[in-house]
């Protein structure tokens, strides 16, 4: 059963990691979240993201983030990744197998996956 | 929407817009099977005619976009069981809020499954990670319930409830009251 003295541990665990973040180049990576965003299974996507982060050690380096309508409806689930100094990339149409496969070439590999961007849809 | 838990996910996220600070979120069934599903904010609260528009799919009000087809669906999905859908709302000072209650028939065969609702519990934490969440999900044989300003207590001031190590402690928490 999960108790409150194992959140007092992750409390514990937490407060020795909130120094060293501070400081580190953070990439964002954000997820359409309204309604037309929902309905087209943004869910999944946003859970398929944080967990691979998580997953992936990649939490020090990477925040998965909520957003509203990003204006696109038709395109979504949207993500947009934000990277200091690099351009914006957006990816759509997304579901949570290609949210796995976007943290493990892109935020882990570096790489990105060109096939799911806005630009290779509207071709 | 495929399941109810999605349209609470989109309903209660207009309350943190609304700027609230207490979000409420119960779901009660009944012996009869009849679902009460209330969202329940204290924020800004709407205008009588407002809460009118709100239930009307083809109300747009573009230059703001605050209010769109998320409360249509809800009522959509309560009305096809033979359900309703209220909404109540004050700007009043000293009571300012709303609440959204949704009735549903589940023995309905348009009943939507209520789906993921740990899910959407993690998802509106973690968007939202400074306003607390009330949850409780009551059926005559079980009780689930999360208080996220208990779990604030413990944590402190610094450790966010979106950071990911939370989440997932607030997901197995509720999974296993679930189980």
């Amino acid at each position: 059963m999960k108790s409150l003295a194992e959140l007092a541990a992750i409390r514990e665990k937490m407060q020795n990691k909130v120094v060293i973040r501070e400081g580190e180049s953070a990439t964002r990576v954000v997820v359409g979240m309204a309604t037309c965003g929902i309905a087209a299974g943004a869910r999944p996507v946003l859970n398929a993201f944080v967990e691979g982060v998580a997953k992936n050690g990649l939490t020090d380096k990477v925040t998965v983030t909520q957003t509203g309508c990003i204006g696109i409806c038709q395109y979504e689930p949207v993500v947009e990744i934000y990277e200091e100094g690099k351009e914006k990339v957006t990816y759509v149409k997304l579901d949570a197998d290609k949210a796995a496969e976007i943290v493990e070439k892109h935020l882990k590999g570096g790489k990105v996956v060109e096939e799911y961007t806005i630009g290779a849809i509207t071709k | 929407m495929k399941e109810l838990s999605l349209n609470i996910l989109d309903v209660a996220k207009n309350s943190v817009v609304a700027g609230a600070s207490l979000v409420e979120i119960t779901l009660r069934t009944g012996a009869d099977g009849m679902l009460t599903l209330s969202i329940k904010d204290d924020g800004c609260g709407m205008s009588e005619q407002t809460v009118r528009n709100v239930t009307d799919p083809f109300y747009t009000t573009r230059t703001t976009r605050k209010v769109g087809m998320g409360i249509p669906l809800l009522k959509l999905a309560a009305e096809q069981t033979g359900g309703s859908l209220e909404i109540v709302s004050s700007q009043r000072e000293q009571d300012h809020g709303t609440t959204v209650k949704a009735v549903f028939d589940t023995k309905s065969i348009d009943f939507m499954p209520v789906g993921d609702i740990v899910s959407t519990m993690c998802i509106l934490i973690a968007g939202s990670p400074e306003i607390d969440f009330f949850f409780s999900d009551v059926t005559p044989d079980r009780e689930v319930t999360l208080n996220t300003a208990e779990l604030r207590e413990v944590l402190g001031a610094d450790i966010s409830l979106a950071e990911p190590e939370v989440q997932i402690w607030i997901a197995e928490y509720l999974k296993e009251q679930y189980n």
